[in-house]
């Protein structure tokens, strides 16, 4: 917690930050291992004709939640198909009840007029969200609506969460998950993912599930998704590279860390939690080839692979010499190429890719990429062709049951950042809804949600991890 | 010798005095005056003076601490035989139908061939207790052996000391009044104001017939200078009870004076039999006790309404029977509140609380409301607490005969997350 979130939080820091009208960050809860998906109740609620309330009601009935719907038959019969002991709800009944999220199957809606159900569900629920609750709005992508009317209404929704999000204050967070017909069925691993504090500083954000991903076991275990997966991590040894290969160690997986030589100190730590090193530069020429090599030879391939490796050169334009520019560009972009194609090679023919079947790529791009910074054209270049690495591979890995996805981070409290001067730095913490930067954690979990085997059906997407930063669409 | 198979319990009818609001006509009447009553009025019509019965079981909700022995004080007090014995039970305002599955019980047993059950309340002659404090320093007075140590203990009484513990209408292990408990209910089900409404409106309406018709002149004697429930309101309507300020749930709470049932005072008391005992007598059974159920909730920790326990008593009831919940003709659910009625009749169409809750494959369903409370109930006759239960089951008796046959179903909520159904066939 940054010094001035403490301060706000003490009762005279909450008087002078209310009369002043100050940003009023709250500590966000993140997960703890073990602690239950959502802590409080959930509210059900859906537009009548929409076809996930089921799915959903399945999800909160194994995620072991306490769940109130709409006395509306057919969320009722939803809810009670799954097993869920859900108590009833109206309008009358919100005032007395704090939810820890608010969840709207939103695919009902065909027409703009039909809109209003967002109204008439979140008007008088908003307000009763708890400190670091959740909304979360599930609708059908755009592109696969049947009918114009449909399709505009479904990218409504786009702009009616976005806007929540920058209303609902108090650290909770909101989500737009489209959901594509025939994918009901893969929505759990999501769906658990934004209800839970993992998602801490995710907000705002449209996520897309398609039917790629297979349906996830009954028994399967969300404690270690990962367990007895590889994961090579890149820029493992520092900041949030660290906290990735922890949290994916922490989700069962074998964890490779990479970084240059020269950290290969710090890199050792990564034996501390389960995994290995391996010292390399990964804009070596040679690069690709030995890291494929080593996965093939020690793990027999690769399952999850976090391409986490950046640097920054910043200087404005006209003062940017040619390897300040070169340097930003192989190490954050051209090199992710380059080992992905490694990884994905089946050279010589039939020969089995070092990515394994149903493996996942984990990008990092950044908030520059998409919004774009000043003294950071290299860096904002580079992280832009992150989004493109993704929206190029998704559909060739898709073909082998693999995904391929990206965070984009926001501000994150990290050695980086720290350096950054106080008042460019407090700008960036608050310049956000949630009013303060986020953790490397907070990244690692996003990463974590990507890498899962539950999130077959998550592809071609770019999740910033960003505290709905007012930067950047 | 073995013990008999057990045998059937018939209602022959029963006898309530009509009942008063609470401070009006019955002020000065005590409990023992208006069971005492309403058994003489059974006696009378049933000519059972100097009868010995098997069994009279009665109780009171609010019930003076001398009262230990109610019923058998009500008993010697009447025209029954001395030798009669009676017992007395409690279990708030499932108190007059608990004592009927008690008396049948014994009857279908073989234990007792003939038995009266029923209750009273009075909130007027409500039982003051000594200040909790006060009371302590007097026993603590007591335990003193001279005359000086006393003198010592009772200079610690102050003034405050005088004022007397009231009884509350609140639950103990929650602080909240019944009425609170039940506006949270009622909001979970979202029971719109006008729904209830119209059932008050319709308990009155119907009450009004009833005694329109002669249907209540063989349940009831007069007492008092009151021949029918003070409480009726014939020219009740929906625009008079639209006007009322809710009094539960704050200012947004759907719950008024008019569709909650107002404090009461009265006594019902009702005759059950075995069959032979009936026959002997040139008695027409008017319906078999059939069966009975009791269940209680965990409204304690929020788990559910205070007053949804009959919702988990009745299936419980109807699945030992074999029957459907549209199984009857006639519906006897207790108006503590319009809302209770509501909510109980919403969750039986709820497919989460008929799974989840009562672990059923699909709901109970929706009743023809036609078939409910067709001679009115507690919102229009008003609820003396342990009353009820007599009046609910020689009504439906009657009722049941009167149309020539036919299945009933009653239902009873109480405090505590208590309620008591029960089935009656003629």
């Amino acid at each position: 917690m940054d010094r001035y979130t403490q301060l706000v939080n003490t009762p005279i820091g909450r008087t002078i930050a209310k009369q002043v009208g100050l940003p009023k960050p709250v500590p966000l809860k993140r997960h703890v291992p073990g602690a239950p998906v959502v802590d409080g109740k959930v509210l059900l609620g859906g537009a009548p004709g929409g076809r996930l309330a089921r799915p959903i009601a399945q999800v909160l009935a194994d995620a072991g939640a306490d769940v109130a719907t709409p006395l509306r038959p057919d969320l009722r019969a939803a809810a009670a198909e799954a097993g869920l002991d859900a108590s009833p709800w109206t309008p009358k009944a919100a005032v007395d009840h704090r939810y820890a999220a608010l969840v709207f199957d939103a695919t009902g809606i065909t027409e703009s007029a039909q809109l209003e159900q967002l109204h008439a569900f979140f008007h008088p629920t908003i307000r009763q969200a708890k400190t670091c609750g959740r909304a979360i709005v599930l609708g059908t992508p755009p592109e696969a609506a049947k009918k114009p009317a449909e399709r505009v209404a479904q990218r409504a929704l786009e702009g009616f969460t976005r806007a929540v999000g920058k209303e609902i204050g108090r650290g909770a967070t909101v989500q737009l998950i489209y959901v594509e017909p025939g994918a009901e069925d893969q929505l759990a691993g999501t769906l658990r993912f934004f209800l839970s504090p993992r998602s801490a500083f995710v907000s705002a954000q449209v996520v897309r599930i398609g039917t790629a991903g297979g349906k996830v076991a009954s028994d399967f275990d969300w404690e270690q998704p990962l367990a007895g997966k590889v994961a090579l991590v890149t820029g493992a040894s520092r900041g949030i590279g660290a906290a990735i290969a922890s949290t994916v160690a922490r989700d069962g997986a074998h964890v490779v860390g990479l970084d240059v030589p020269a950290l290969e100190e710090d890199l050792q730590a990564v034996a501390g939690i389960g995994g290995s090193a391996l010292a390399l530069d990964i804009t070596d020429p040679d690069a690709p080839r030995a890291i494929a090599a080593h996965l093939r030879r020690e793990h027999r391939g690769v399952d999850v692979v976090v391409h986490n490796a950046g640097i920054t050169r910043d200087r404005t334009l006209g003062r940017m010499d040619a390897d300040r520019w070169n340097a930003v560009i192989a190490v954050n972009l051209s090199s992710i190429e380059r080992i992905t194609d490694a990884l994905m090679g089946t050279h010589p023919p039939g020969r089995k890719a070092v990515l394994n079947e149903g493996g996942r790529i984990v990008c990092v791009s950044s908030i520059s990429g998409i919004a774009g910074n000043a003294g950071q054209t290299n860096y904002a270049t580079s992280k832009a062709g992150v989004i493109g690495v993704v929206n190029a591979y998704a559909p060739e890995v898709a073909k082998r049951g693999a995904t391929i996805n990206a965070v984009a981070p926001g501000f994150i409290e990290t050695q980086m950042t720290a350096k950054v001067p106080l008042p460019i730095r407090e700008a960036g913490r608050r310049m956000s809804s949630l009013s303060q930067g986020g953790l490397p954690i907070d990244v690692a979990e996003a990463i974590a949600w990507f890498a899962s085997p539950a999130s077959g059906g998550v592809n071609g997407n770019v999740v910033r991890v960003c505290g709905q930063s007012l930067l950047g669409a | 010798m073995t013990p008999a198979a057990p045998r059937r319990a018939v209602v022959l009818g029963g006898n309530r005095i009509p009942f008063a609001r609470s401070d009006s006509a019955y002020k000065k009447a005590s409990n023992q005056d208006m069971l005492t009553a309403a058994l003489d009025g059974l006696v009378e019509r049933f000519e059972l003076a100097g009868e010995r019965l098997g069994d009279v079981v009665a109780g009171a909700v609010l019930k003076h601490s001398r009262d230990f022995n109610l019923t058998r004080e009500c008993v010697l007090g009447s025209r029954l035989a001395p030798e009669t014995p009676a017992y007395d039970i409690q279990q708030a305002c499932g108190t007059g139908l608990e004592a009927a599955i008690l008396v049948a019980g014994k009857i279908a047993l073989g234990q007792i061939e003939v038995g009266i059950a029923g209750g009273v309340d009075t909130t007027s002659d409500a039982p003051l207790a000594l200040n909790e404090e006060l009371r302590s320093i007097l026993l603590d007075a007591n335990r003193e052996r001279s005359t000086q140590g006393r003198l010592k203990q009772l200079l610690r009484v102050r003034p405050q000391h005088l004022a007397p513990a009231i009884p509350r209408n609140e639950e103990p292990r929650t602080g909240l009044s019944m009425g609170e408990h039940q506006a949270r209910t009622a909001a979970e089900w979202g029971i719109a104001r006008e729904a209830q409404d119209e059932l008050a409106m319709r308990s009155h309406l119907n009450l009004a017939a009833a005694y329109e018709r002669g249907f209540q002149d063989d349940l009831i004697t007069p007492y008092l200078g009151l021949e029918r429930d003070q409480n009726l309101r014939p020219d009740s309507s929906l625009e008079k009870l639209a006007k009322l300020k809710p009094v539960f749930g704050g200012s947004d709470g759907t719950m008024t004076a008019g569709n909650s049932t107002p404090l009461s005072d009265g006594a019902a008391v009702a005759l059950l039999a075995s069959e032979e005992w009936a026959r002997a007598r040139g008695l027409t059974p008017l319906a078999t006790f059939v069966d009975a159920e009791t269940a209680a909730v965990d409204y304690v920790n929020g788990r559910e309404g205070l007053l949804m326990a009959p919702a988990y008593a009745v299936p419980r009831l109807l699945e030992r029977n074999g029957l459907t919940l549209q199984d009857f003709d006639l519906y006897e659910i207790h108006e503590a509140f319009a809302s209770q009625v509501l909510s109980t009749l919403a969750a039986w169409e709820d497919p989460v609380f008929c799974t989840q809750r009562l672990g059923r494959s699909e709901p109970l369903g929706a009743i023809d409301r036609s078939k409910l409370n067709v001679n009115g109930s507690s919102l229009a006759a008003g609820h003396p607490f342990a009353a009820t239960g007599g009046r609910i089951v020689a009504g439906l008796a009657k009722a049941l005969h009167e149309r020539g046959g036919g299945r009933g179903l009653i239902s009873i909520c109480a405090a505590g997350g208590q309620g008591v159904v029960a089935i009656l066939e003629a």
